[in-house]
């Protein structure tokens, strides 16, 4: 009854402080994901770009990112981006340290870190899309942007969407990183109730089980997608 | 940005080195074997087996590392007086032994998805040529499939180990000194984040780098029979 209690969303229980701190490892595991996607379509032109510095550079960001684990990204991106915050305000006049939001500082890092595995997944995906339909669309005359909002996106899109899943898996198990940085996210907010009730053992078993759960239904959202993105594709593997 | 800093940071790191090693050649190792046999409980004829690595593989890979390390060297606390009278507290109350056993525990779930695969390909021609002959359980293993699957998952299983470098930084928050801890000490003493990075990083890289120059020399050295033909044998040829 008690272990009940502990969970419990009444007076004395935990269930509203998890819930909440559910909410923001999905809304900081998001954050990171976008900015990742983003870095990682720009890394993937980048990477398959003619100027052979552009892609020495793509090739260093994804390789280098790719072997220093994330927590290191993590503490740069926290104290580091504090200490830029501080001198750029300490440079026009005021005193004073200000830190940077850790929950700004988490989605960044986890956004540059998940932005190197992307790029491979969006590289792999331009280079199984069918160069016929390239082709074709510019055929027809379309070039620039309305050539890649019309035919190259989608076909990336729909070519790098299991890639991106394990992606997205891997983001939202990487921000269980950001609770070094002090951030009440599941894995933090867990700690803080296992400090205050001297049960760790079931808050972490907890936290595990809620994370369990969205990875869970991901999955099962990002199989749904493939199957709808998968309609009208031609024969093949799908 | 202090070069010299740098370099300072860079040797104080680099006495976290042996630790980082030693807990990924250990974590790898024992990570491996509980691969194998949750890769071969999968093959298992007996359903409840088959099951129960199927809910390992699936529990282990949808929850962070992090908490896994949590709920062992924080959580197993909890029941103290439990392994002080099985005597296995000395073991669960050393971070070094709890962070190994994360370790290689995720590891395994991730390594057995990589094996399960790999003896997926091994194919049933052998196998059966292999029973022709007479060979059949340990012997046919030992043999047969396990050499063709090794083989092939090398490839993947490296990736394992390069991701086992990186996740033996998560053991810096169970108060673990290997070059993370150190680097967290040293921003946190200095305030000096860009410079400590840079030399950590450069720690890693290096680690990382000469082990998939490694796995990939044991692939070439492991697969004669995906080479082209030598030179030597080139010249003869063109002799005949």
């Amino acid at each position: 009854m008690e272990l009940l209690h502990n969970f419990s969303f009444g007076p004395g229980g935990w269930g509203a402080a998890l819930l909440a701190a559910t909410l923001t490892t999905v809304a900081v595991a998001v954050c990171g994901f976008v900015i990742g996607g983003v870095i990682g379509a720009l890394v993937a032109w980048a990477k398959l770009a003619e100027r052979a510095l552009l892609r020495f550079a793509a090739d260093l960001y994804t390789t280098v990112l790719r072997s220093i684990p994330d927590l290191l990204v993590i503490y740069l991106f926290y104290f580091g981006g504090s200490l830029a915050v501080t001198q750029a305000v300490n440079f026009w006049g005021r005193d004073g340290f200000v830190g940077v939001p850790p929950f700004a500082a988490g989605a960044m890092a986890i956004g540059v870190v998940s932005g190197a595995y992307q790029a491979e997944v969006f590289r792999g995906a331009f280079r199984a899309s069918s160069r016929g339909e390239i082709e074709a669309g510019k055929a027809v005359g379309m070039s620039g942007l309305l050539l890649f909002r019309r035919i190259i996106a989608p076909q990336v899109l729909r070519h790098a969407l299991p890639g991106t899943g394990n992606v997205w898996q891997m983001v939202l198990k990487e921000s269980a990183l950001i609770s070094v940085t002090g951030l009440v996210e599941l894995l933090r907010q867990a700690q803080i109730a296992a400090g205050s009730t001297r049960k760790p053992f079931e808050f972490f078993l907890i936290a595990g089980a809620i994370f369990l759960a969205i990875t869970w239904i991901s999955q099962h959202v990002f199989s749904c997608f493939e199957r709808r993105t998968g309609r009208y594709a031609a024969g093949g593997l799908y | 940005m202090d070069p010299f800093f740098i370099r300072d940071s860079f040797f104080q790191l680099l006495s976290g080195v042996p630790l980082t090693i030693e807990l990924t050649v250990v974590g790898f190792l024992l990570g491996l074997v509980l691969a194998m046999l949750i890769a071969l409980m999968r093959f298992s004829r007996s359903l409840p087996l088959r099951n129960a690595a199927r809910s390992y593989v699936f529990v282990m890979r949808g929850t962070p590392l992090l908490v896994q390390m949590f709920l062992i060297y924080y959580g197993l606390g909890q029941f103290r007086p439990t392994f002080q009278s099985l005597g296995l507290w000395q073991f669960f109350r050393e971070p070094y032994w709890c962070g190994i056993l994360a370790l290689s525990f995720n590891s395994a779930a991730y390594g057995s998805e990589v094996l399960r695969g790999a003896l997926n390909s091994v194919s049933k021609r052998e196998i059966e040529a292999a029973r022709a002959c007479g060979m059949s359980g340990v012997l046919l293993y030992r043999r047969i499939v396990l050499p063709i699957a090794l083989r092939q998952a090398l490839p993947a299983y490296g990736n394992e180990l390069i991701l086992m470098v990186k996740a033996t930084s998560l053991v810096s928050t169970i108060t673990m000194m290997e070059v993370t801890g150190i680097a967290a000490r040293l921003i946190s003493e200095t305030y000096r984040p860009v410079e400590v990075f840079i030399a950590a990083g450069a720690i890693y890289f290096a680690i990382n780098f000469l082990l998939t120059r490694a796995v990939s020399m044991l692939d070439w050295w492991l697969t004669p029979h995906f080479r082209g033909v030598p030179k030597s044998r080139q010249q003869e040829r063109a002799n005949v």
